[in-house]
């Protein structure tokens, strides 16, 4: 603990309230048999107030494991409820995004997407994996704010309702990804050995998602502007990041290493990578976003924490 | 000392009055980022979690709601927290369950901590009783194992076996409310933290969560429990924290703390009040109180009022409502919150049953001989025809009745009972007894 309290200044108001108990159990249990009796007691652990700066308390994260798992249980079970299509959606709306963006670049004339590889397919490994982006990022920013009735009633690590959240939108991806498996069928590209580094970059997509979502739910709590800047944000970040293009296709060499200051750039250009090979690896922009994405992490935890404490009183 | 289940260490928790202002909008933390750029974000950063250090400076607005609280509970024992609304209770409850942290002093656990500040916390109206037994259960630390073991015992103590599959949102609250402490009372921590959660519910169901209430106890386990109803922290608890403004005011047995507490707050007795000065007033747009006393029939407010004098309660009130459709109810009730009696302005068997529109007076008279002696407390409804209350306020007054009897046969002890009221009684001489039979042929 870091706010121990001076100890001269502690004992002797101990020691005047402590007598009354003293009595009172003497009084009414009359003898010791019945501590006897009862379990051993487990030893005394403190909390006071927090220091300002903490990290994630990760055994205490991990004690609360199934509870994460129970609330992301809660959204997907909720998520399709009194829907007819129902998961369905998933895969309906890239679908349609993305027939909206071929047939735009088809008429146009001029795909921003390398040779050889369908444009189709570079729009589909683009959506879905923004997709994910966008909806865990979403979720995360308003997972706190919806949850203040449990704020207020239960302790258990705060952190547990934004890192829930990726769970369902993980699920959602999961099944979207009959997409574009389908399409690489129909279009017959077989992926080679880099497909094995898929999950890296899924993992990526996710861990930039959870860290710009954790700070976003940490200030959503505090300032409810947040909530609407959001939806503009990430319009924004849409066309920033090569959801619809490819990096190479578009944007020249010298601006790609700065571009990839973009969690997503690095991520979505690493997927690309893993499903179709290129002759280059995009290894400069994957370092550089995952850097970049550490980095929001890490600031992101240490102001979620700094928030955590007051959050039942400010949210 | 080993057997220490919980010690609360010079506690404290500030709080700040109002809604929070300045800084709290992220517009204005954006014009000050605008103003310095490089300053902001710092300001943005210190403000948005205000520091809980006693290195924070006192502003004018702020409050204690805790203030230098220190004790100790050993292990097994049920500790009742005692005091006025806004006295800390519920900010202390929440403090030891984790929710929100201290301002400053510390607090130990001895073990896990259970706490339950509302029933059914995280019920999703979506979910089926099953998954919410889960959701909730996993809420208030279970883990899965633990609730899969206990889940035929909650689900037969919630009594809803055969609606475990419907979704929650076509449960009554009844049910809703029971399948909520169902999950709660089979929590096994060793601190279990309780507020007024049996001030809920049906006579029944709370006669079943006292009982089991009085089960965990039995178990050897520590609980803390926030009541307002003396009678159940009597019989609940053996000790006692009494709480007044966030501070300490007393602990020890709870006989006697209880017994403290009611007196004291008895010894602010008021018998008459008056809020004419008082622009605000007592009421809302609709009623509103402009004095209200209790006395002696014929006596003011100052003579003492006894068991054989009748009791005038007058009260000078505004209603701004159309006439012949406000009516006032009193209920009499004893400290500990048991009603004696209640009476209605509409039922008086002489005069109109409502009260003239605008500033007016009525008295209400109690009999002599009606009430018994002791602590009474006068509760006010202000109920419009159909049964809308306009207006409501709890210990309006409060008297002391003391005892005058002729205590012909020798009994000075108080009477029992709520009231005691002199009834007519008939005794004749019959033509024979057997006693008399008896004593007359010896």
């Amino acid at each position: 603990m870091i706010h121990l309290l001076n100890q001269e200044k502690v004992e002797p108001t101990l020691g005047e309230v402590e007598t009354p108990f003293r009595q009172a159990s003497g009084e009414l249990s009359g003898s010791d048999t019945n501590s006897a009796s009862s379990p051993a007691v487990p030893p005394l652990q403190y909390y006071g107030a927090a220091p300002s700066w903490r990290l994630v308390n990760g055994r205490e994260l991990w004690r609360h494991r199934e509870l994460l798992w129970m609330l992301a249980l809660r959204d997907l079970k909720v998520r399709y409820r009194q829907t007819i299509v129902g998961i369905g959606w998933v895969v309906l709306s890239p679908l349609a995004m993305g027939s909206i963006f071929v047939l735009f670049f088809g008429l146009l004339g001029r795909m921003p997407a390398p040779e050889g590889v369908p444009y189709a397919l570079i729009v589909l490994t683009g959506l879905l994996p923004w997709q994910l982006f966008a909806g865990t990022v979403t979720s995360c920013t308003t997972s706190l704010v919806a949850n203040q009735h449990l704020i207020g009633k239960v302790y258990f690590p705060r952190l547990v309702l934004p890192m829930a959240t990726a769970i369902p939108n993980l699920v959602d991806f999961a099944f979207a990804l009959l997409l574009p498996v389908a399409l690489m069928i129909y279009y017959r590209v077989s992926p080679s050995w880099p497909i094995l580094l898929l999950p890296v970059f899924i993992v990526l997509v996710v861990s930039a998602a959870l860290a710009i979502g954790i700070w976003l739910s940490a200030l959503n709590a505090i300032y409810r502007d947040v909530g609407y800047l959001v939806p503009f944000l990430l319009q924004l970040g849409f066309f920033l990041s090569p959801v619809v293009y490819a990096t190479n296709a578009l944007i020249p060499k010298r601006w790609q290493s700065f571009v990839a200051l973009n969690p997503m750039v690095g991520a979505l250009e690493g997927i690309r990578w893993s499903l179709f090979g290129a002759e280059k690896s995009p290894l400069v922009l994957v370092l550089t976003s995952a850097s970049v994405t550490t980095l929001i992490l890490v600031t992101g935890l240490l102001y979620f924490r700094r928030v955590e404490g007051v959050l039942a009183d400010r949210i | 000392m080993s057997d220490v289940a919980i010690r609360v260490e010079n506690l404290s928790k500030r709080y700040r009055r109002g809604i929070p202002t300045g800084n709290d909008r992220l517009s204005e933390a954006m014009s000050n980022l605008g103003r310095a750029f490089l300053h902001a974000p710092r300001q943005l950063w210190r403000r948005s979690a205000q520091l809980p250090s006693a290195a924070v400076p006192e502003r004018s607005g702020d409050f204690w709601a805790l203030q230098d609280v220190s004790f100790e509970v050993k292990s097994g024992e049920v500790v009742g927290i005692i005091g006025r609304n806004g006295a800390g209770k519920s900010t202390l409850l929440k403090i030891l369950s984790r929710i929100t942290e201290p301002t400053r002093g510390r607090f130990g656990l001895a073990g896990r901590v259970g706490s339950l500040l509302e029933v059914g916390t995280g019920f999703h109206t979506e979910l089926t009783g099953r998954e919410n037994i889960f959701l909730n259960g996993s809420l208030l630390g279970m883990s899965r194992a633990e609730v899969l073991q206990k889940f035929d015992e909650i689900a037969a103590f919630a009594e809803i076996d055969d609606f475990l599959d419907t979704p929650v949102k076509r449960y009554s609250s009844g049910m809703q409310m029971r399948l909520g402490f169902a999950v709660a009372a089979h929590l096994q921590p060793e601190i279990l933290i309780v507020d007024e959660v049996l001030a809920v519910g049906d006579l029944e169901f709370q006669k079943k969560c006292l009982g089991k209430m009085d089960e965990v106890a039995k178990g050897g386990r520590t609980v803390l429990l926030v009541s307002h109803n003396m009678t159940a922290v009597r019989q609940l608890c053996r000790v006692c924290l009494w709480l007044e403004s966030g501070r300490l005011k007393r602990s020890g047995p709870a006989e006697k703390v209880c017994r403290d507490y009611v007196s004291a707050e008895t010894s602010t007795a008021s018998r008459s009040r008056s809020w004419d000065a008082d622009p605000a007033g007592m009421g809302n747009q609709l009623f509103r109180l402009v004095s209200a006393a209790v006395m002696p029939a014929n006596g003011t407010s100052e003579d003492p009022i006894t068991t054989r004098t009748p009791v005038w309660v007058e009260l000078e009130c505004e209603t701004a409502t159309r006439p012949d459709s406000v009516t006032v109810t009193l209920l009499f009730s004893l400290p500990d919150g048991t009603v004696a009696f209640g009476t209605s302005l509409s039922e008086s068997p002489v005069g109109e049953p409502f009260l003239p529109a605008g500033r007016c007076r009525c008295v209400c008279e109690v009999p002599a001989n009606l009430l018994n002696a002791g602590e009474l407390v006068v509760s006010l409804f202000a109920v419009r025809v159909g049964g809308e209350v306009l207006f409501k306020c709890d210990n309006l007054l409060r008297l002391m009745v003391h005892d005058e009897s002729d205590r012909r046969f020798g009994w000075y002890g108080r009477r029992v009972g709520v009231v005691r009221p002199q009834l007519v009684w008939h005794a004749a001489a019959s033509q024979s007894c057997r006693i008399l039979e008896g004593l007359t042929n010896e």
